[in-house]
Protein backbone atom coordinates (compact mmCIF):
# COMPACT_ATOMS: atom_id res chain seq x y z
CA UNK A 1 0.00 0.00 0.00
CA UNK A 2 1.21 3.08 -1.14
CA UNK A 3 0.68 6.50 0.62
CA UNK A 4 -1.50 7.73 -1.53
CA UNK A 5 -3.91 4.58 -1.47
CA UNK A 6 -3.51 4.87 2.67
CA UNK A 7 -4.51 8.89 2.37
CA UNK A 8 -7.31 7.87 0.41
CA UNK A 9 -8.31 5.04 2.42
CA UNK A 10 -7.90 2.43 -0.91
CA UNK A 11 -8.30 -1.01 0.24
CA UNK A 12 -5.34 -3.03 -0.52
CA UNK A 13 -5.59 -6.10 -2.33
CA UNK A 14 -5.42 -8.56 -0.08
CA UNK A 15 -8.37 -6.85 1.45
CA UNK A 16 -10.46 -7.48 -1.20
CA UNK A 17 -9.50 -11.01 -1.53
CA UNK A 18 -10.15 -11.87 1.82
CA UNK A 19 -13.71 -10.00 1.93
CA UNK A 20 -14.78 -12.34 -1.28
CA UNK A 21 -13.57 -14.79 -0.24
CA UNK A 22 -15.13 -14.49 3.01
CA UNK A 23 -18.59 -13.97 1.39
CA UNK A 24 -18.30 -16.84 -1.40
CA UNK A 25 -17.22 -19.09 1.70
CA UNK A 26 -20.56 -18.46 3.74
CA UNK A 27 -22.96 -19.94 0.79
CA UNK A 28 -20.22 -22.45 -0.27
CA UNK A 29 -20.39 -23.91 3.09
CA UNK A 30 -23.68 -23.60 3.33
CA UNK A 31 -24.26 -25.09 0.14
CA UNK A 32 -27.23 -22.29 -0.20
CA UNK A 33 -27.27 -20.40 -3.30
CA UNK A 34 -27.39 -16.44 -3.40
CA UNK A 35 -30.96 -16.46 -4.83
CA UNK A 36 -32.11 -18.72 -1.57
CA UNK A 37 -30.29 -16.43 0.53
CA UNK A 38 -32.67 -13.33 -1.08
CA UNK A 39 -35.52 -15.16 -0.86
CA UNK A 40 -35.39 -15.84 2.66
CA UNK A 41 -34.36 -12.59 3.09
CA UNK A 42 -37.83 -11.14 1.39
CA UNK A 43 -39.89 -13.74 3.41
CA UNK A 44 -38.45 -12.59 7.08
CA UNK A 45 -38.71 -8.59 5.56
CA UNK A 46 -42.35 -10.04 4.89
CA UNK A 47 -42.87 -11.43 7.99
CA UNK A 48 -41.41 -9.14 10.38
CA UNK A 49 -43.19 -6.50 9.28
CA UNK A 50 -46.65 -8.12 9.90
CA UNK A 51 -45.81 -6.73 13.82
CA UNK A 52 -43.65 -3.49 13.23
CA UNK A 53 -41.78 -1.19 10.80
CA UNK A 54 -38.68 -2.55 9.99
CA UNK A 55 -35.56 -1.14 7.27
CA UNK A 56 -35.53 -3.56 4.96
CA UNK A 57 -32.57 -1.78 3.03
CA UNK A 58 -30.55 -2.10 6.42
CA UNK A 59 -31.61 -5.72 6.75
CA UNK A 60 -28.96 -8.04 6.59
CA UNK A 61 -28.54 -11.95 6.89
CA UNK A 62 -25.61 -14.17 6.76
CA UNK A 63 -24.57 -18.04 7.15
CA UNK A 64 -22.43 -17.90 9.80
CA UNK A 65 -19.90 -20.39 12.18
CA UNK A 66 -21.18 -20.05 16.09
CA UNK A 67 -19.36 -21.82 18.39
CA UNK A 68 -20.63 -24.05 20.81
CA UNK A 69 -19.64 -25.38 23.84
CA UNK A 70 -20.83 -28.76 23.22
CA UNK A 71 -20.21 -31.03 20.45
CA UNK A 72 -16.23 -29.73 20.86
CA UNK A 73 -17.08 -27.60 17.26
CA UNK A 74 -18.94 -25.19 15.38
CA UNK A 75 -22.26 -24.63 14.26
CA UNK A 76 -23.56 -22.75 11.13
CA UNK A 77 -25.88 -20.19 12.19
CA UNK A 78 -28.33 -17.98 10.05
CA UNK A 79 -27.09 -14.23 12.27
CA UNK A 80 -30.08 -11.68 10.91
CA UNK A 81 -29.37 -7.95 11.88
CA UNK A 82 -32.64 -6.33 11.27
CA UNK A 83 -32.94 -2.68 12.19
CA UNK A 84 -36.04 -1.27 13.80
CA UNK A 85 -38.18 1.94 12.53
CA UNK A 86 -40.56 1.97 14.56
CA UNK A 87 -41.54 -0.55 16.89
CA UNK A 88 -45.44 0.85 18.32
CA UNK A 89 -47.17 0.76 14.88
CA UNK A 90 -47.23 -2.99 14.70
CA UNK A 91 -47.96 -4.01 18.26
CA UNK A 92 -51.76 -2.64 18.23
CA UNK A 93 -53.37 -3.91 15.11
CA UNK B 1 2.48 -46.88 15.63
CA UNK B 2 2.34 -45.80 12.13
CA UNK B 3 0.47 -43.02 10.45
CA UNK B 4 -1.07 -42.69 7.43
CA UNK B 5 -1.07 -39.04 6.09
CA UNK B 6 -3.23 -37.64 2.73
CA UNK B 7 -1.31 -34.57 1.31
CA UNK B 8 -4.56 -33.08 -0.42
CA UNK B 9 -5.49 -29.30 -1.70
CA UNK B 10 -8.57 -29.66 -4.15
CA UNK B 11 -6.79 -27.29 -6.88
CA UNK B 12 -4.02 -28.33 -9.13
CA UNK B 13 -0.55 -26.50 -9.00
CA UNK B 14 -0.18 -25.65 -5.10
CA UNK B 15 2.33 -28.10 -4.39
CA UNK B 16 1.18 -31.34 -3.01
CA UNK B 17 3.54 -33.03 -5.32
CA UNK B 18 6.74 -31.12 -3.61
CA UNK B 19 5.14 -31.02 -0.54
CA UNK B 20 4.97 -34.65 -0.08
CA UNK B 21 8.73 -35.27 -1.65
CA UNK B 22 9.87 -32.83 1.29
CA UNK B 23 7.59 -33.79 4.15
CA UNK B 24 8.43 -37.58 3.30
CA UNK B 25 12.20 -37.00 3.01
CA UNK B 26 12.42 -34.48 5.95
CA UNK B 27 10.49 -37.22 7.97
CA UNK B 28 13.38 -40.35 6.52
CA UNK B 29 15.92 -37.88 7.31
CA UNK B 30 14.36 -37.71 11.00
CA UNK B 31 15.27 -41.47 10.68
CA UNK B 32 11.55 -42.59 10.24
CA UNK B 33 10.70 -45.32 7.88
CA UNK B 34 8.17 -43.62 5.29
CA UNK B 35 7.21 -44.81 2.15
CA UNK B 36 5.67 -42.28 -0.62
CA UNK B 37 2.53 -43.41 -2.48
CA UNK B 38 1.48 -41.61 -5.76
CA UNK B 39 -2.13 -41.83 -5.90
CA UNK B 40 -2.47 -39.46 -8.99
CA UNK B 41 -3.36 -43.04 -11.40
CA UNK B 42 -2.81 -41.05 -15.00
CA UNK B 43 -0.28 -38.29 -13.78
CA UNK B 44 2.39 -40.04 -12.59
CA UNK B 45 4.68 -37.29 -11.11
CA UNK B 46 6.01 -37.67 -7.58
CA UNK B 47 8.51 -40.25 -9.00
CA UNK B 48 10.16 -37.08 -11.28
CA UNK B 49 9.99 -34.97 -8.65
CA UNK B 50 12.25 -37.39 -6.38
CA UNK B 51 14.28 -38.40 -9.11
CA UNK B 52 13.26 -41.81 -8.79
CA UNK B 53 11.46 -41.94 -12.44
CA UNK B 54 14.23 -44.64 -14.06
CA UNK B 55 13.83 -47.46 -11.28
CA UNK B 56 10.19 -47.91 -12.01
CA UNK B 57 9.44 -51.47 -12.57
CA UNK B 58 5.52 -51.96 -11.14
CA UNK B 59 3.18 -49.68 -9.87
CA UNK B 60 0.11 -48.77 -7.75
CA UNK B 61 -2.63 -50.64 -10.11
CA UNK B 62 -0.16 -53.66 -10.38
CA UNK B 63 -0.02 -53.77 -6.85
CA UNK B 64 -3.86 -53.12 -6.61
CA UNK B 65 -4.41 -55.81 -9.44
CA UNK B 66 -2.18 -58.72 -7.81
CA UNK B 67 0.23 -58.41 -10.60
CA UNK B 68 3.32 -58.09 -7.58
CA UNK B 69 3.84 -58.00 -4.33
CA UNK B 70 4.04 -55.11 -2.66
CA UNK B 71 7.49 -55.09 -1.60
CA UNK B 72 8.76 -55.55 -5.40
CA UNK B 73 6.39 -52.01 -6.78
CA UNK B 74 8.34 -50.27 -3.76
CA UNK B 75 11.48 -48.56 -4.89
CA UNK B 76 14.06 -47.49 -2.77
CA UNK B 77 15.20 -44.56 -2.24
CA UNK B 78 19.64 -44.80 -2.14
CA UNK B 79 19.59 -41.52 -0.44
CA UNK B 80 17.98 -42.40 2.49
CA UNK B 81 18.03 -45.68 4.45
CA UNK B 82 14.24 -45.85 5.46
CA UNK B 83 12.68 -44.13 2.43
CA UNK B 84 10.60 -46.03 -0.06
CA UNK B 85 8.23 -45.29 -3.37
CA UNK B 86 5.18 -46.69 -4.56
CA UNK B 87 4.65 -44.52 -8.21
CA UNK B 88 1.37 -44.71 -9.61
CA UNK B 89 0.54 -46.32 -13.05
CA UNK B 90 0.99 -43.47 -16.08
CA UNK B 91 -1.30 -45.57 -18.81
CA UNK B 92 -4.32 -46.26 -16.47
CA UNK B 93 -6.68 -44.17 -15.31
CA UNK B 94 -8.26 -43.52 -11.47
CA UNK B 95 -11.13 -46.27 -11.67
CA UNK B 96 -8.67 -48.75 -11.84
CA UNK B 97 -9.05 -48.50 -8.16
CA UNK B 98 -11.03 -48.35 -5.18
CA UNK B 99 -11.61 -46.80 -1.62
CA UNK B 100 -11.64 -50.26 -0.48
CA UNK B 101 -8.39 -51.52 -2.00
CA UNK B 102 -6.04 -48.32 -1.21
CA UNK B 103 -7.57 -48.90 2.52
CA UNK B 104 -6.52 -52.36 2.28
CA UNK B 105 -2.84 -51.16 0.99
CA UNK B 106 -2.10 -48.68 3.72
CA UNK B 107 -3.38 -51.36 6.46
CA UNK B 108 -0.60 -53.38 4.87
CA UNK B 109 1.86 -51.00 4.89
CA UNK B 110 1.14 -49.82 8.40
CA UNK B 111 3.06 -52.73 9.79
CA UNK B 112 6.45 -51.72 8.15
CA UNK B 113 6.49 -48.34 8.32
CA UNK B 114 6.16 -45.25 10.36
CA UNK B 115 4.57 -42.86 8.27
CA UNK B 116 2.83 -43.32 4.97
CA UNK B 117 2.42 -40.59 3.06
CA UNK B 118 -0.27 -40.08 0.25
CA UNK B 119 0.45 -37.67 -2.73
CA UNK B 120 -3.52 -37.01 -3.35
CA UNK B 121 -4.19 -35.70 -7.02
CA UNK B 122 -6.45 -32.50 -7.82
CA UNK B 123 -10.40 -32.39 -7.85
CA UNK B 124 -12.20 -34.22 -5.39
CA UNK B 125 -13.52 -37.14 -7.77
CA UNK B 126 -12.83 -40.44 -7.54
CA UNK B 127 -8.93 -39.79 -7.28
CA UNK B 128 -9.01 -37.98 -4.30
CA UNK B 129 -12.06 -40.52 -2.66
CA UNK B 130 -9.13 -43.39 -3.27
CA UNK B 131 -6.41 -41.57 -1.63
CA UNK B 132 -8.26 -40.15 2.06
CA UNK B 133 -9.67 -43.99 1.95
CA UNK B 134 -7.58 -45.26 4.23
CA UNK B 135 -6.07 -42.18 5.81
CA UNK B 136 -5.74 -41.24 9.34
CA UNK B 137 -5.14 -37.67 9.16
CA UNK B 138 -4.20 -34.78 6.11
CA UNK B 139 -2.01 -32.20 5.48
CA UNK B 140 -4.19 -29.72 3.42
CA UNK B 141 -2.29 -27.47 0.91
CA UNK B 142 -2.85 -23.97 -0.29
CA UNK B 143 -1.70 -20.99 -1.65
CA UNK B 144 -2.84 -17.20 -0.68
CA UNK B 145 -4.77 -16.86 -3.44
CA UNK B 146 -8.78 -16.94 -3.32
CA UNK B 147 -8.84 -20.00 -5.95
CA UNK B 148 -6.35 -22.17 -3.78
CA UNK B 149 -8.58 -21.23 -0.73
CA UNK B 150 -11.64 -21.77 -1.88
CA UNK B 151 -10.86 -25.52 -2.92
CA UNK B 152 -9.02 -25.91 0.30
CA UNK B 153 -12.26 -25.18 2.00
CA UNK B 154 -14.49 -27.29 0.27
CA UNK B 155 -11.80 -30.19 0.76
CA UNK B 156 -11.67 -29.48 4.46
CA UNK B 157 -15.33 -30.25 4.82
CA UNK B 158 -15.18 -33.04 2.50
CA UNK B 159 -12.50 -34.44 4.90
CA UNK B 160 -14.61 -33.92 8.25
CA UNK B 161 -17.49 -35.27 6.43
CA UNK B 162 -15.39 -38.20 6.18
CA UNK B 163 -14.40 -38.17 9.96
CA UNK B 164 -10.52 -37.62 9.57
CA UNK B 165 -8.81 -37.51 12.73
CA UNK B 166 -6.88 -34.48 12.36
CA UNK B 167 -6.71 -31.97 9.35
CA UNK B 168 -3.45 -29.77 9.53
CA UNK B 169 -2.78 -26.85 7.03
CA UNK B 170 0.22 -25.90 5.57
CA UNK B 171 0.46 -22.15 3.42
CA UNK B 172 2.68 -22.85 0.42
CA UNK B 173 4.44 -20.04 -1.60
CA UNK B 174 3.84 -16.99 0.57
CA UNK B 175 5.37 -13.77 -0.47
CA UNK B 176 6.69 -11.51 2.01
CA UNK B 177 7.22 -8.71 -0.01
CA UNK B 178 3.81 -8.57 -1.21
CA UNK B 179 2.68 -9.51 2.01
CA UNK B 180 4.02 -6.23 3.09
CA UNK B 181 2.53 -4.08 0.85
CA UNK B 182 -0.87 -5.45 1.50
CA UNK B 183 -0.81 -7.02 -2.33
CA UNK B 184 -1.59 -10.58 -0.11
CA UNK B 185 -3.14 -12.44 2.29
CA UNK B 186 -1.17 -13.14 5.33
CA UNK B 187 -0.80 -16.41 6.76
CA UNK B 188 -3.25 -15.33 9.67
CA UNK B 189 -5.83 -14.20 6.67
CA UNK B 190 -5.36 -17.66 5.26
CA UNK B 191 -5.75 -19.41 8.88
CA UNK B 192 -8.53 -17.06 10.05
CA UNK B 193 -10.72 -17.36 6.60
CA UNK B 194 -10.14 -21.73 6.96
CA UNK B 195 -9.84 -21.70 10.87
CA UNK B 196 -8.23 -24.97 11.06
CA UNK B 197 -4.71 -25.46 12.43
CA UNK B 198 -1.84 -24.66 11.13
CA UNK B 199 0.53 -26.97 10.92
CA UNK B 200 3.48 -24.79 8.52
CA UNK B 201 3.96 -22.03 6.38
CA UNK B 202 6.30 -22.36 3.32
CA UNK B 203 7.53 -19.26 1.33
CA UNK B 204 7.92 -18.90 -2.59
CA UNK B 205 11.31 -19.86 -3.03
CA UNK B 206 13.25 -20.02 -6.07
CA UNK B 207 15.22 -23.08 -4.77
CA UNK B 208 11.81 -25.35 -5.09
CA UNK B 209 12.39 -25.34 -8.52
CA UNK B 210 15.73 -25.95 -8.78
CA UNK B 211 15.24 -29.11 -6.75
CA UNK B 212 12.69 -30.81 -8.59
CA UNK B 213 14.53 -30.22 -11.76
CA UNK B 214 17.22 -31.99 -10.23
CA UNK B 215 15.47 -34.70 -8.83
CA UNK B 216 16.57 -34.05 -4.94
CA UNK B 217 14.24 -33.20 -2.57
CA UNK B 218 15.61 -29.95 -0.59
CA UNK B 219 14.02 -30.16 2.90
CA UNK B 220 16.36 -29.63 5.66
CA UNK B 221 18.58 -27.40 3.29
CA UNK B 222 20.09 -24.00 4.09
CA UNK B 223 17.71 -22.47 1.77
CA UNK B 224 13.98 -21.02 3.14
CA UNK B 225 12.00 -23.36 2.00
CA UNK B 226 14.15 -26.14 3.18
CA UNK B 227 14.42 -24.87 6.75
CA UNK B 228 10.17 -24.39 6.54
CA UNK B 229 9.92 -28.21 5.13
CA UNK B 230 12.07 -29.49 7.95
CA UNK B 231 9.83 -27.76 10.55
CA UNK B 232 7.11 -28.90 9.36
CA UNK B 233 8.20 -32.82 9.74
CA UNK B 234 8.74 -31.68 13.39
CA UNK B 235 5.64 -30.70 13.89
CA UNK B 236 3.84 -33.92 12.27
CA UNK B 237 6.37 -36.21 14.48
CA UNK B 238 4.67 -34.08 17.18
CA UNK B 239 7.78 -31.52 18.15
CA UNK B 240 6.23 -28.07 19.17
CA UNK B 241 8.36 -25.57 16.87
CA UNK B 242 7.89 -22.41 16.04
CA UNK B 243 6.80 -20.47 12.88
CA UNK B 244 9.57 -19.39 10.68
CA UNK B 245 9.96 -15.92 10.75
CA UNK B 246 9.73 -15.30 7.16
CA UNK B 247 10.87 -11.08 7.59
CA UNK B 248 7.02 -10.39 9.16
CA UNK B 249 8.29 -7.99 10.87
CA UNK B 250 11.88 -7.63 11.76
CA UNK B 251 11.79 -6.55 14.89
CA UNK B 252 15.56 -5.83 17.10
CA UNK B 253 15.23 -8.91 18.91
CA UNK B 254 14.45 -10.86 16.13
CA UNK B 255 17.36 -9.82 14.23
CA UNK B 256 19.81 -10.15 17.47
CA UNK B 257 18.30 -13.44 18.44
CA UNK B 258 19.22 -14.21 14.33
CA UNK B 259 22.87 -13.40 14.84
CA UNK B 260 23.16 -15.33 18.13
CA UNK B 261 21.72 -18.61 16.16
CA UNK B 262 24.47 -18.25 13.36
CA UNK B 263 27.16 -18.05 15.83
CA UNK B 264 26.14 -21.18 17.39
Amino acid sequence: MNLMDALFKKKSSSDVAKDRLKLVLVSDRANCSPEIMEMIKNDIIQVISKYMIIDAEGLDIQITQLETDGNNGNVPALYANIPIKDLKNGTKR
Amino acid sequence: MSEVIVITSGKGGVGKTTTTANVGTGLAKLNKKVVLIDTDIGLRNLDVVMGLENRIVYNLVDVVEGNCRVKQALIKDKRYPNLYLLPSAQTRDKTAVSPEQMKKLTDELREEFDYILLDCPAGIEQGFKNAIAGADRALVITTPEVSAIRDADRIIGLLEANELKRCDLIVNRIRVDMVKRGEMMSIDDVVEILSINLIGAVPDDENIVISSNQGEPLVGSDTQAGQAYMNICKRVMGEDVPLLNLGGKDSFWSKLSSIFKKGN
